[in-house]
């Protein structure tokens, strides 16, 4: 593995990485570092790029241009076994936890375990159960995803995401559409799985109030290009106009969500 | 106009390149990857057995035992005029296992399970649950498609059977009832006429159309974009396109058949 320039292990290095869809450029020219056991968050608005660069990370999309490297592996070259190999070194969260809904919550958590050790039933079972405790999700063994509600649901897709003890873990959105307090334990769960597990974090949110409470770095992604990269009060204090408008959450400012001419005040007869 | 034709067939010859490319890695899954330790989880497989097979036998059973009796009746109206009654029994039991079992049973099992596996696939895609496995690095085609396959391709050609003998014990109930014909006669005709090449052509047929609705079904289901209503989409299109190549197979096999004298 690599190194910067302050001597801190390069897990994660993505190089003039671009990516298009359909003609649209979607991904600009990004290069971004993440170091070895940090929570590196990745901030910004909806449809900003923001969850198309954590899956340029993840290898489930190719990049245009560029190098995307984890471990020094340089994933966009990797044959499938290789990329496979690779993945197995991290876990995701997704959005919707996407677990499988024709499986049952101990069945989606010892999936990656059945498909990838030799491990004796029993031993996955105890594995399982000691995850699911991680999470807080013990005696919901037997349940389906659709019998949990989605808090739940996500801190099962956690569990599954740590079951083979991975060095990284990538989530996408993790805190979207749960209340404050599963909000706040969740973040709570992130910041302990980097903390007791030494386990290096990628986050995609643009929930405000999670980003400040986990984060070691942050990256301000604004149309598909890296605006800033900092850490937590680094970008907390930074002058740049998009980051504050973005932390503050105003409507006015250089991130135009409606131009004059076609806002929604106008479209009503205002 | 020419533009519009053109798209139109560089669309199709994308979609059939894209399921011929599908075809081979399952067949991959199925007959190279065992030897590298990568193999399809046996549980899954009876899982689907039980959802494609045993759940269609009351279907398939009713629409042959129904198709056995119109069948009977239908041809008894012909023959009759003939004075050659008697022969509904063989006319049954060839025209049901030769052509009418197999296509029916498919086209039966197309529309429950094709369609079942298209939306089931389709849903998974668009709530990221492949994409999920994926990052598992667990191989969709491996883990999804492939049970789906050779739980077809083994429940379709028993489910004709089982049409096979439904058909014929609806034209049993038909020409003894109501054409009175005696039952031993009934069967003595039908198994009289009735080859062993009449069985395995229909039996090749079915398999044939296993693949086809797996194929289909799979495809449709891993290739759905945009939520709930590309969902419904890929549903109608893997019944709608099964159907289609279902009968165009039939025919193409048929006259094989024919023309080879089988």
């Amino acid at each position: 593995m690599s190194h910067n320039e302050h001597g801190k292990e390069i897990i994660i290095s993505l190089k003039n990485v671009g990516k298009s869809f359909e003609g649209r450029r979607i991904i600009n020219d990004v290069s971004l570092d993440v170091y070895c056991g940090e929570t590196f968050v990745i901030m910004g608005c909806s449809g900003s790029g923001k969850s198309t660069l954590l899956r340029l990370m993840n290898g489930i999309i190719k990049p245009d241009k560029g190098v995307v490297s984890i471990k020094g592996k340089d994933i966009t070259r990797l044959s499938v076994e290789g990329l496979d190999e690779v993945r197995k070194s991290f876990g995701m969260l997704f959005q919707y936890s996407a677990l499988l809904d024709s499986l049952r919550v101990e069945e989606n958590v010892s999936l990656p375990l059945k498909e990838h050790t030799k491990l004796d039933e029993n031993i996955i079972r105890i594995i399982v159960k000691m995850k699911l405790s991680l999470v807080g999700m013990r005696g919901f063994e037997e349940y389906y995803p659709a019998q949990i509600s989605g808090g739940m649901r996500k801190r099962v897709g956690l569990a599954r995401a740590i079951a083979l003890d991975p060095d990284i873990v990538f989530y996408d959105e993790p805190t979207s559409g749960l209340d404050p307090v599963v909000g706040g334990v969740t973040d709570k769960l992130i910041r302990d799985l980097s903390t007791k597990l030494l386990i290096t974090s990628v986050v995609v949110t643009h929930n405000m109030q999670s980003v400040f409470k986990i984060a070691d770095r942050i990256a301000m992604i604004h149309k598909g290009e890296v605006i800033e990269v900092g850490t937590s009060d680094q970008i907390r204090n930074s002058q740049n106009p998009y980051i504050q408008q973005f932390i503050h959450g105003s409507p006015a400012g250089p991130i135009d969500f409606f131009t004059e001419d076609a806002g929604v005040t106008e479209g009503l007869g205002l | 106009m020419v533009t519009f034709i053109g798209r139109i067939i560089i669309g199709t010859v994308r979609e059939v390149i894209n399921i011929c490319s599908l075809l081979f890695d399952v067949l991959y899954w199925i007959f190279v990857a065992p030897f590298k330790r990568k193999v399809c989880r046996r549980e899954s497989i009876f899982h689907q057995m039980i959802f494609i097979g045993l759940r269609s036998v009351f279907i398939v059973f009713f629409v042959s035992l129904f198709t056995g009796v119109v069948l009977a009746m239908q041809t008894a109206y012909q023959l009759e005029k003939m004075g050659a009654v008697l022969y509904v029994a063989s006319l049954v039991a060839i025209s049901l296992c030769r052509e009418l079992s197999p296509v029916f049973t498919a086209l039966v099992v197309a529309g429950r399970a094709g369609s079942a596996i298209a939306a089931e696939l389709g849903t998974m895609k668009v709530s990221e649950q492949i994409e999920a496995l994926e990052t598992m690095a667990i191989n969709p085609i491996r883990f999804l498609a492939v049970p789906r396959f050779i739980a077809l391709f083994f429940m379709l050609p028993c489910l004709t059977v089982l049409g096979n003998f439904s058909g014929i014990l609806g034209g049993f109930i038909v020409g003894t009832s109501s054409l009175h014909i005696n039952s031993d006669l009934y069967m003595q005709t039908t198994f009289k006429y009735l080859e062993l090449k009449d069985i395995y052509t229909g039996l090749t047929k079915s398999f044939v159309f296993a693949i086809i609705i797996a194929l289909i079904g799979c495809y449709e289901g891993l290739n759905t974009r945009g939520g709930a209503e590309g969902v419904g989409r890929a549903t109608t299109r893997s019944v709608v396109i099964s159907f289609i190549l279902i009968i165009l197979a039939d025919c193409v096999l048929t006259a094989i058949f024919y023309f080879s004298k089988m």
